[in-house]
């Protein structure tokens, strides 16, 4: 399980955890999160802000 | 002569950046040309109040070389630039003795800093973070320092406060007002945040301001006007920002708070656009990342050939006090209802409801910072 950040805002999205409020379940590998889906803290879309692996 | 002419965009922030790469995603060929007063490399501002935290300095929140983005994004980068005026009639940006012909003209030139006219002799070591550039001025100063201290308690200032104590400074807040994020934050959720700061070790002087700076060994000597004393390796100076609009205005485009652009981000002088934090935005000025990244999305859809109004939804902004999780959503000025708030220790769950019951804003620390997304979903957006 990685975790993965937003280099805009710092939110981190782990694979661990998903984000079930956008009905992303635990353990969803970030390839497997949906291309529309967006950062909730700054609205970044998940292809278009670099997202840093960082563990 | 003009249809050939680029888009140019003033700016290198996270708006000018943010618009050259939606607009390339609709346009790989459009000529753009990219005009910045300062070193143009790419960073996330929102990062800079937690360099600490991350264990990052200058370089490590810097995230491109200009070259790298000229490259990345197909466009022409103009660094160390400074714009001196527009001629809009002509269509040329003015640089001092050069001008630059525009196709359209999109002002991303962001906010400046208010600084305080403050009595003593130790100015040089009063830092704003505004940019990259400051925060590595504002690193290079500090080395070998252990203590800094924050004028004002807003957003920024409350930030820098917990970033500077996980990076194990001595940290003292100075500001007028009675409570942390005054006008941002209701009193049980600035008291909360308060005092998770003053569990970490950072020391607040409110109700009182800085008097005199002046330098005392190898930093300063801060003199409160209530007879307090502080000894600091360097001040950081945190109360607040004000959108650039001066060059606009003497240009004559219209300004209020910030310049004065409609939901397509029009200014009012044809072919000139403004976004992010120098935009007054049919009358919004938010100085957020969220805000600006659904205008950048409009404004791309807009300059290549689609005209588009941007639609600002729900704008809940997350305060970046990792000792005190903090998230609100400001409910609308004139909106005529009331704070109810529940609070455990400092976990504050307010919520602004109207008389019918309708959630119009929130406020939530600790625990209840969680809820955000689900709150956010109940309150209406700003365009509805």
């Amino acid at each position: 399980m990685k975790k993965w950040q937003c280099v805009v805002c710092g939110l981190i999205y782990d694979e661990a955890e998903g984000w079930p409020e956008d009905g992303i379940e635990p353990g969803t590998k970030w390839e497997d999160v949906p291309e529309d889906w967006e950062c909730p803290d700054c609205g970044v879309g998940k292809e278009d802000f670099e997202m840093i692996e960082i563990g | 002569m003009t249809e050939q002419a680029p888009i140019v965009i003033v700016g290198t922030g996270l708006s000018g950046y943010s618009l050259a790469r939606e607009i390339r995603k609709l346009d790989k060929e459009t000529p753009i040309v990219m005009v910045t007063a300062d070193d143009g490399v790419s960073y996330s501002k929102p990062m800079l109040s937690t360099g600490f935290t991350k264990g990052k300095d200058a370089d490590g929140l810097a995230q491109a070389s200009v070259d790298a983005m000229a490259e990345q994004l197909n466009i022409e980068l103009r660094t160390f630039s400074t714009v001196t005026g527009i001629d809009a009639d002509a269509h040329e940006l003015v640089l001092g003795d050069q001008r630059l012909t525009y196709s359209k003209l999109v002002l991303a030139w962001g906010a400046d800093v208010i600084r305080l006219s403050i009595a003593g002799d130790g100015q040089d070591r009063v830092f704003s973070i505004n940019d990259l550039m400051d925060y590595r001025a504002f690193r290079l100063a500090l080395e070998g320092g252990k203590r800094v201290a924050i004028m004002g308690a807003g957003l920024i200032g409350c930030e820098f406060a917990n970033d500077l104590r996980n990076g194990d400074y001595e940290v003292d807040v100075i500001a007028p007002s009675d409570a942390v994020m005054p006008g941002l934050l209701p009193a049980e959720a600035a008291g909360a945040v308060q005092q998770e700061l003053e569990a970490i070790g950072v020391r607040f002087h409110l109700e009182t301001v800085v008097d005199r700076i002046d330098h005392q060994g190898g930093g300063v000597r801060v003199a409160l006007a209530n007879g307090e004393q502080i000894d600091a390796d360097l001040v950081v100076s945190a109360v607040g920002l004000r959108p650039r609009v001066s060059i606009a205005e003497s240009t004559g485009l219209k300004t209020g708070r910030g310049i004065v652009v409609n939901r397509a981000l029009e200014t009012s002088v044809a072919d000139i656009y403004a976004l992010g934090d120098c935009a007054e935005v049919d009358g919004h000025v938010l100085l957020y990342v969220l805000p600006l990244m659904a205008s950048a999305r409009a404004l791309a859809k807009t300059l290549t050939g689609e005209r588009t109004e941007v639609s600002y939804g729900t704008m809940p902004v997350m305060i970046k006090t990792p000792c005190c999780p903090t998230a609100v959503c400001p409910p609308p000025a004139d909106a005529g209802g009331e704070w109810q708030v529940e609070q455990e220790g400092s976990s504050v769950r307010a919520l602004y409801k109207s008389s019918d019951g309708q959630t119009l804003g929130f406020a939530l620390t600790g625990s209840y910072a969680v809820e955000k997304q689900a709150l956010s979903k109940e309150v209406p957006p700003i365009h509805g």
